[in-house]
């Protein structure tokens, strides 16, 4: 079974983005990018069903800038067998790259995509979801623990009051959470070894995908600011500006 | 045109994120001249029409019934959604862990844009939203026919739950997948407000050490101010407190009355989660913790001593 992964290129989720003066978006020239943090733990996860013999080859893919080949040759230094670039210049949004996913799903045929859950830039959550839609696929996002036997994935997932389960049939979408596993980090090495990988670059076009964005982006500006607060020296003296002062207690 | 409002239960009680939904639903029909409708997918849920039929502004409830829909499986739900959205302008749904499981699901099946997260309505396709962890707000405008948003339950007040009169309509129910099926969950019951829904939550961070300290010290706290207990996502990860706890970027958002952050350092992914809250209150060992740069009354001390204090000072 192949497992393709999505790996999406990001700001380094330790850098504090600035917006930029004229609100045309927020400002990422010269900061740290890394591969988003739920992709890292989609690919521990694969590399983890290949050890234990259920898969047999996995294929990251990126889609966007040149840059992305980076992002690429993290995740094969994790342990994914080959790469895809999609390759564009263009804003990719969900919808576009769940299209470009869904074109090389039909072309490489896996058992099982695993993404992230969420991708730390845009905060969409929502690629997963729409590849399963596309494909017309079983989805169980926000994943915490998975089994495979007999063709089928048992899921774990986390939702808003605890835990539930379910059981897919292969071939299905599955969205990373945070407590999937926790990933390895690349040897050196595996980093020597993933540079003699193979990486094949597409565009767009070759898929027969139009990746125009649906969404404009009229401005982006900074959140509101809270007022700076003050320190108390005792718990006394918080109890007592709870009670007067705020008024919530 | 109309606006849709996709309700979150459980089959017995109509959660009331679906009434912060129907407020931005309201918004969003005073740009459109439309009503707002709420649709009902689920299993015996008879006590969920009636509440929602009950809430200021909701015209109409359409309620499906059927086994697929127990359990809120994308597949059925979106497949269901599918077959009535053309008659609306926009679909809206909680930025919950349901909703968000099927909105994008839904989106694609219609060829649209998702918007997640709204926290603000400009006009009937504009749109605000939180990115990179909500350190920036981005306006986004909608070039789609349908718009199928996500909005985030702090961003609006709720809608009156009460002395509304909407008419109910049963619709026709779409056979379930064959390819995914329920095996079972485990959701804690307890006496506490819902952390998303709570005036008061205290949460605690890494600082607790263990899942015994952690209960030990924060849940008389919690007792205290009839409050709802939240984690850092460090807390959660070492587990001193269950996975559903965790508030930030990743976990919950959440805005209440008043916040308490115990032993919580204040990562990015963390402040996300919480500095809308109204009134913030840090306890750190660490006078340069960026917790304390949201906080409206800071305290350094050691969260051992300082807690148990607090609570007999209450
Ligand atoms: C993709 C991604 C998503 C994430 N999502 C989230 C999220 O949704 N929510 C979230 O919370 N985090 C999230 N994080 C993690 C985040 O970056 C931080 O690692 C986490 O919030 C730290 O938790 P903490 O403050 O409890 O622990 P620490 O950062 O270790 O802080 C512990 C604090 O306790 C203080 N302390 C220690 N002992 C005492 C004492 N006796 N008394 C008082 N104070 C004491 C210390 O001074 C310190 O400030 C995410 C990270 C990533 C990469
Ligand atoms: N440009 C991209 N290239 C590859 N994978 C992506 C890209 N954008 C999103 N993804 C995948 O989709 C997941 C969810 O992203 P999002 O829906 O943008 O929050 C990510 O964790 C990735 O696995």
């Amino acid at each position: 079974m192949k497992i393709i992964v999505p790996v999406k290129r990001v700001v380094d989720y330790n850098v504090k983005v600035r917006v930029r003066s004229d609100n045309s978006g927020v400002d990422i020239a010269n900061v740290k990018m890394s591969m988003n943090p739920f992709d890292e733990i989609a690919i521990e996860e694969a590399v983890r069903l290949k050890e234990k013999g259920v898969a047999t080859e996995i294929i990251a893919v990126s889609c966007g800038v040149t840059l992305c080949q980076e992002t690429l040759r993290t995740a094969m230094a994790i342990g994914a067998d080959r790469a895809i670039l999609v390759e564009s210049n263009e804003d990719l949004q969900p919808l576009a790259v769940a299209k470009l996913l869904k074109a090389l799903v039909d072309k490489e045929q896996p058992g099982l995509i695993i993404l992230g859950k969420q991708a730390i830039d845009d905060d969409c959550n929502q690629t997963g979801q729409m590849l399963a839609a596309l494909a017309d696929l079983p989805q169980v996002a926000f994943a915490s623990k998975v089994e495979i036997t007999d063709g089928k994935a048992s899921v774990t997932r986390e939702v808003d009051g605890g835990l539930e389960t379910l059981l897919v049939t292969l071939p299905a979408v599955i969205t990373a959470d945070l407590r999937l596993n926790e990933p390895r980090y690349a040897t050196l090495p595996n980093i020597m070894k993933a540079k003699k990988k193979p990486l094949e670059i597409v565009k767009p076009e070759d898929l027969g995908v139009d990746v125009s964005p649906r969404l404009k982006t009229i401005k982006v500006s900074e959140p509101p600011k809270r007022s700076a607060g003050i320190m108390v020296p005792d718990v006394a003296t918080l109890v007592a500006k709870l009670k007067n002062e705020a008024k919530v207690i | 045109m109309t606006v849709l409002v996709i309700a979150e239960h459980d089959n017995v009680s109509l959660k009331s994120a679906t009434l912060n939904v129907v407020m931005a639903a309201t918004q969003t029909s005073k740009f459109t001249d439309g009503l707002v409708h709420v649709l009902i997918m689920g299993h015996k849920a008879e006590s969920v029409v009636l509440a929602a039929a009950q809430i200021t502004g909701v015209a109409k409830v359409i309620y499906v019934d059927g086994t697929q829909f127990a359990h809120g499986l994308a597949e059925n739900v979106a497949a269901q959604v599918l077959t009535i959205a053309g008659q609306y302008s926009h679909v809206m749904f909680p930025s919950t862990a349901s909703g968000k499981n099927v909105a994008p699901r839904l989106a694609a099946k219609l060829d649209v844009a998702q918007i997640s997260d709204v926290t603000k309505i400009e006009s009937s396709d504009t749109f605000e939203r939180p990115i990179y962890a909500g350190n920036a707000i981005a306006t986004v405008q909608s070039t789609d026919a349908i718009k199928v948003l996500t909005v985030r339950t702090t961003g609006f007040d709720a809608a009156i739950a009460t002395g509304g009169a909407a008419t109910v309509d049963s619709v026709a129910a779409v056979a379930g997948s064959r390819n995914t099926t329920f095996v079972g969950s485990e959701i804690a019951r307890n006496d506490r407000p819902e952390l998303t829904a709570a005036k008061v939550i205290v949460s605690g961070g890494r600082a607790l050490g263990s899942n015994e300290k952690f209960m030990e010290i924060m849940t008389p706290l919690a007792d205290k101010l009839a409050a709802a207990m939240g984690a850092s996502r460090a807390a959660v990860d070492a587990g001193y407190a269950p996975n559903d706890w965790q508030v930030g970027q990743t976990g919950k958002i959440v805005a209440p009355q008043l916040y308490i952050a115990v032993g919580i350092s204040g990562a990015i992914q963390h402040l996300a989660g919480m500095k809308d809250s109204k009134v913030i209150v840090a306890i750190n060992m660490d006078a340069d913790a960026p917790i304390f740069s949201v906080a409206d009354y800071g305290l350094v001390a050691d969260l051992f001593v300082a807690v148990p204090e607090l609570v007999s000072a209450l």
